[in-house]
């Protein structure tokens, strides 16, 4: 039973927006996710890496309910969500964003449409507030000259940012980002990180899957490492990744790095790894 | 030419048809969308068993000829203590034959949709419902238009089997005034002409939906 009184005494600062505790997925007869616990303060930002097939991923679509955990629980606010009330499970993904690899825009709208259709429809404002609003949020992305262009009319980094206004545009408590860059073309990287960058500075919370090591490095509040479905190892960037750490946090960034030089060296070549 | 024949005697005849073939036209193409839509939908999106019989009927009614339906519709089901006139009996048999060819574009549209879209609306908080309203049905329209509005223009030219049950529309009424006067060609000529206008008619209006309704890059498969 919780007082009332008693909790806000405390809470107010160190109280999680989001948080998950033990949470745990099988697919396929495969344990994918085993027993994680995370919890993300408000304005954290906390990133997620680790090889391919960790979890990581669906470890985010867990958090947002998209894929339903089967152990573990979830809290927003310190509310536990109940996952089988889907009018409250509705609410809860109202108030954490999403953000895809491969920005999942819905193709047969507008720039502005794709960011005003659930501002009308979700939140129910009117469709002239809604697109007011959707070109305040395209415009916050920088994007407010292409509003009226289709997905299929822009670049792989613009399409990412359209996403990113459509996420604000639900005032989300917390916003999960799910490799943003990595279907990106390296010279299209830059200007999505740079939004995700102010809204880190604009003190959004948020858990971000990347292989940006540099990103993670400069604005990670705290790494979070996974592998096998549980995360290893946990700690700040300046821990985790200093000189000689020791950590596979460490072992595998250094490796990214190696094969990116790699890669880039083959590129100048005129050579290009096959996939 | 004889134009008085055209004006006083063919003419008259052909447009109390055509008003025949209309009336059964636009009640059986609008209830064969909406029915071919929600069939294409149940097809590609329900439950096993409803996909199933959706897969039954559509290969039913798109295997069997329209004819031996029509006849089934009219001369079989009063066995079975089910009558129906001649025009219910025909726009029943347009309407649930056209339905299927509609669910087959209509299912293929709809698969075609890119899946994550869908979670991106879930992840905004959209019930399924209007998932299905404002992500789903819209680009689906967009990408069946062009099958189903082809199967419209089927629909008009095989409206004139509805002889078959004694409905007396463009082609029936050509027929009955074909063998009274014996002067087929001519009459056959204006009937294909009334034909060809609707058709004509009804690609245009098509084509224009397909305009109003076009989507910088929708639907090109990169």
């Amino acid at each position: 039973m919780r007082v009332e009184g008693a909790a806000c005494v405390n809470e107010p600062r160190e109280q999680s927006v989001l948080r998950l505790e033990g949470v745990g997925k099988s697919l396929g007869g495969r344990r994918i996710l085993n027993d994680v616990s995370l919890s993300l303060r408000k304005g954290e930002l906390k990133v997620l890496i680790g090889p391919s097939g960790a979890g990581k991923s669906t470890l985010l679509q867990c958090a947002n309910c998209l894929i339903r955990p089967d152990q573990g629980e979830i809290f927003l606010d310190g509310e536990r969500l109940n996952q089988h009330n889907s009018g409250q499970l509705r609410l809860f993904r109202r108030q954490v964003g999403m953000i895809f690899q491969d920005f999942n825009l819905f193709d047969h709208l507008s720039a502005q449409g794709n960011v005003s259709i659930a501002l009308e429809k979700v939140r129910g404002l009117s469709r002239r507030e809604a697109g007011e609003r959707a070109l305040a949020e395209l415009a916050r992305v920088g994007l407010a000259d292409r509003a009226a262009l289709y997905p299929a009319e822009l670049s792989g980094g613009q399409k990412q940012r359209v996403a990113l206004a459509r996420a604000l545009a639900m005032d989300p408590r917390a916003i999960l980002l799910d490799e943003p860059t990595s279907a990106l073309d390296p010279e299209l990287v830059g200007e999505v990180l740079a939004v995700i960058r102010d809204l880190a500075a604009g003190g959004m919370t948020m858990l971000m899957a990347t292989h940006q090591m540099d990103f993670a490095r400069a604005l990670a509040d705290e790494i979070l490492f996974m592998d096998n479905g549980r995360i290893i190892e946990q700690g700040g960037p300046d821990v985790l990744l200093r000189q000689g750490a020791g950590t596979r946090t460490l072992d595998f960034c250094t490796r990214l790095s190696l094969e990116l030089a790699g890669r880039d060296g083959l590129k100048a070549n005129g050579l290009e790894l096959l996939p | 030419m004889d134009w008085n024949f055209y004006l006083n005697d063919i003419f008259p005849v052909l447009n109390r048809g055509l008003r025949m073939s209309l009336a059964l036209i636009l009640p059986s193409a609008t209830l064969g969308l909406a029915g071919g839509f929600v069939l294409g939908m149940a097809r590609a999106f329900g439950p096993s068993w409803l996909r199933k019989a959706g897969d039954v009927y559509t290969a039913l009614f798109r295997g069997v000829p329209l004819v031996v339906q029509l006849f089934m519709l009219y001369y079989a089901l009063p066995r079975l203590g089910l009558y129906l006139d001649g025009f219910s009996a025909a726009v029943l048999g347009f309407t649930l034959c056209s339905a299927a060819y509609h669910s087959e574009y209509v299912r293929g549209a709809a698969l075609s949709v890119k899946q994550g879209q869908f979670r991106a609306a879930q992840a905004l908080g959209m019930s399924p419902l209007q998932t299905a309203l404002y992500v789903l049905a819209p680009q689906t329209m967009r990408r069946a238009l062009p099958g189903c509005g082809n199967e419209i223009v089927y629909l008009i030219k095989y409206s004139s089997l509805a002889y078959l049950t004694t409905c007396v529309e463009l082609t029936g009424e050509a027929k009955v005034l074909a063998s009274q006067t014996y002067r087929y060609p001519e009459i056959f000529m204006a009937a294909g002409v009334y034909y060809l206008a609707l058709t004509s008619l009804a690609s245009l209006v098509l084509g224009k939906i397909e305009k109003r309704l076009r989507v910088p890059g929708f639907g090109r498969t990169i």
